[in-house]
């Protein structure tokens, strides 16, 4: 007998009696998430919001704050920086100081962004990069994460997707918050309004 | 890494030498506990998270049969191998095939503490693979050659200096350098340098879903993705309890792990892996090692409901005061107290007696576990399978008869108050357990029934 054959013999043979799932409904509020709040766990979480009007103004604060030359973005709205090649090398990615990405909303209650493989480019990129910047769309908040699969579901299928609420941050060594463990050493997320 | 012999009171004895330590570890973990109070008290709905949530995982475990199948056929359809490990050993023999098929001698680790339980670290080095652990907290005790003293805060037992140290000793910080910002600097170096040249990542895995075939990895460090999105080959291992049924469920679970771990509303990376990137491969092993047989303990099967949030830990009294290592086993705590005896009744039969039954643990776990009923209900059982000390046995049976007759009560109330006033030494000394670490108390003059007769029947 195989150790699946095995395994799944022990768990019909010990498992109890079926129990019914819970009734979620009621976690859904029904409302639309408050900017403000998300832009305030944000920051309290050590990422920075930032309410931008177009690309041009989004790319205007990154030529001022950023090195120019290491600056990668799959965003065909924004002219000027690098792109990702088809079939790039993840690795070449290593010395990317700033990269910029869509997200596809917000949550209000934690801060965190939903991307998708297909905002990354390549899927290391939002974790190697030095600084991470997020463009989102302020009709698109949601108040918490019930109301986050619930949109999830309604988006389009992916093969990796990730929450992403802040820098990259440890607190290992004496419980002291540092920020920029081994990912960004910062997140902005710049709040646009209006679909894009 | 340190075979030991000794029992929970024995290492809990050699933890509590230095009292300083023993304060600064339990205000430390105090503080844990306290942010997570204030991020719970924020949420309304909170004890209605925690109701669903263990609605939930009892679907899961009464439905785990089917789960299971669900998971393998629609991973296998995302394009991931999905692998069966009996126990520990079948286990790590499955990473060490597959790193021999690629012919990989280094792999880099994110946290996971099934390959702790299985002891994969000490299988490979054996095999002549080097694996490095990329998580801060854990690549620190790895340098130091320990084990991680708690789930969720590996290096929580260590100090700064001490740190400081192992990293001027391994990774050539200078001499002296003990700030926290300096030595998680270093470390970025050092294990972005690991994740950039290493060519397999193991992960653990916090959920998977049976409805999609996606497994689901939490951290804060981002060190899980680094690993996995740069190597060749991603291998996640997880227990078999881990699975959930649908997606929408992450929306209960997401919500309450990480305010219940270290009190943030998130963790900073929440990644959903469904498919493996272009040119990748990606492999599940799904491992069983004892957990069956949890699943066919009535009394003792809530505890597959965890989800590693750590806050029974931080919350427990003895814990707190004990350090993780004197529990010998990789999941420490409340409920490595109920989880280790079904791996190993004989070597763990300390554990169930290292709580107060106070009921913090049950209070806080966020999959409303009954953590301290599962630990009295473990004693019962080593008492009955005559794995119990006779000293203990006997203490235990001369308790019950003092509880149980009130006049023996009575006289067993006058002669310790009598004692505690006539003749604190009898008491005050190393034969005493209760001596050790703390003073007696001051004796009252009278019981409260004495008093009660004086004062209110009278009247």
């Amino acid at each position: 007998m195989s150790s699946r054959d095995k395994i799944l013999a022990a768990v019909a043979n010990n498992q109890p009696a079926k129990i019914e799932l819970p009734d979620l409904s009621a976690f859904k509020t029904g409302k639309a998430g408050s900017v403000e709040q998300f832009a305030q766990v944000l920051t309290n979480i050590g990422g920075k919001a930032i309410h931008v009007n177009s690309w041009e103004e989004i790319a205007a604060f990154i030529t001022e704050n950023y090195s120019t030359t290491r600056v990668v973005t799959p965003i065909a709205e924004l002219t000027g920086f690098k792109g990702i090649p088809a079939n790039s090398d993840p690795h070449e990615l290593y010395n990317v100081e700033l990269a910029v990405i869509k997200a596809h909303f917000g949550v209000a209650e934690n801060g965190a962004v939903w991307i998708t493989e297909d905002n990354m480019g390549l899927r290391v990129l939002p974790f190697i990069t030095q600084h991470l910047a997020v463009v989102i769309d302020g009709g698109e908040i949601v108040p918490t994460m019930a109301e986050a699969y619930d949109k999830i579901s309604r988006l389009s299928s992916y093969g990796f997707a990730s929450f992403i609420a802040g820098p990259s941050k440890t607190a290992d060594i004496e419980q002291s918050l540092v920020i920029g463990a081994h990912g960004p050493r910062s997140m902005t997320v710049f709040i646009m309004p209006g679909r894009f | 890494m340190e075979v030991t012999t000794k029992d929970h009171a024995e290492l809990a004895e050699n933890f509590n030498r230095d009292e300083d330590r023993v304060d600064w570890h339990d205000e430390t973990l105090w503080w844990v506990r306290q942010k997570r109070d204030k991020m719970v008290h924020q949420l309304p709905e909170w004890e209605e998270l925690r109701e669903a949530a263990s609605a939930i995982k009892n679907n899961v475990l009464g439905n785990l049969h089917n789960y299971l199948q669900q998971f393998e056929a629609n991973a296998r359809a995302n394009g991931i191998t999905v692998h069966w490990a009996a126990d520990a050993e079948e286990h790590n023999q499955i990473i060490h095939r597959l790193l021999n098929e690629h012919k990989v001698t280094r792999m880099v680790k994110s946290k996971s503490m099934l390959t702790e339980e299985c002891g994969l670290n000490e299988y490979l080095h054996e095999q002549g693979i080097e694996v490095i652990d990329s998580d801060l907290g854990e690549r620190i005790v790895q340098l130091a050659k320990e084990p991680p003293s708690h789930i969720v805060l590996p290096c929580i037992h260590k100090k700064k200096e001490e740190i400081g140290e192992l990293f001027h000793q391994y990774l050539g910080t200078p001499l002296d350098v003990s700030d926290p910002q300096v030595l998680t600097e270093a470390a970025r170096g050092h294990l972005r340098e690991i994740f950039i040249t290493r060519k397999a990542a193991l992960t653990g895995v916090n959920f998977a879903i049976a409805e999609t075939g996606e497994f689901v990895v939490c951290t804060n460090e981002g060190n899980a993705d680094m690993g996995a999105h740069l190597a060749d080959i991603h291998i996640a291992s997880m227990g078999i309890e881990k699975l959930i049924p649908e997606k929408k469920h992450l929306g209960i679970f997401l919500r309450l792990l990480t305010r219940s771990a270290t009190g943030q509303p998130i963790t900073t990376y929440s990644s959903h892996f469904k498919t493996p990137r272009k040119g990748q491969q990606m492999h599940i092993v799904l491992v069983d090692n004892g957990r069956t047989v949890q699943l066919g303990r009535e009394d003792f099967r809530n505890s597959l409901k965890c989800i590693r949030c750590g806050a029974c830990m931080n919350t427990c009294p003895v814990y707190r005061r004990s350090g993780g290592h004197s529990y010998h086993n990789a999941v420490a705590g409340p409920i490595g107290s109920i989880l280790a005896p079904n791996l190993d009744m004989e070597k763990y039969k300390d554990l169930p007696f290292a709580s107060t039954l106070c009921g913090s643990c049950t209070n806080v776990c966020p999959v409303k576990i009954d953590i301290h009923d599962q630990l009295y209900k473990w004693r019962q059982v080593l008492v009955k399978k005559g794995l119990v000390p006779t000293g203990k046995t006997i203490g235990m049976k001369v308790m019950g008869a003092t509880l149980s007759s009130p006049t023996i009560y009575r006289l067993a109330g006058k002669i310790g108050r009598w004692t505690l006033k006539h003749a604190p030494f009898a008491v005050n000394n190393n034969f005493n357990p209760w001596y050790k670490q703390r003073d007696m108390p001051e004796p009252p003059e009278q019981s409260f029934s004495e008093w009660y007769k004086e004062n209110r029947i009278k009247k």
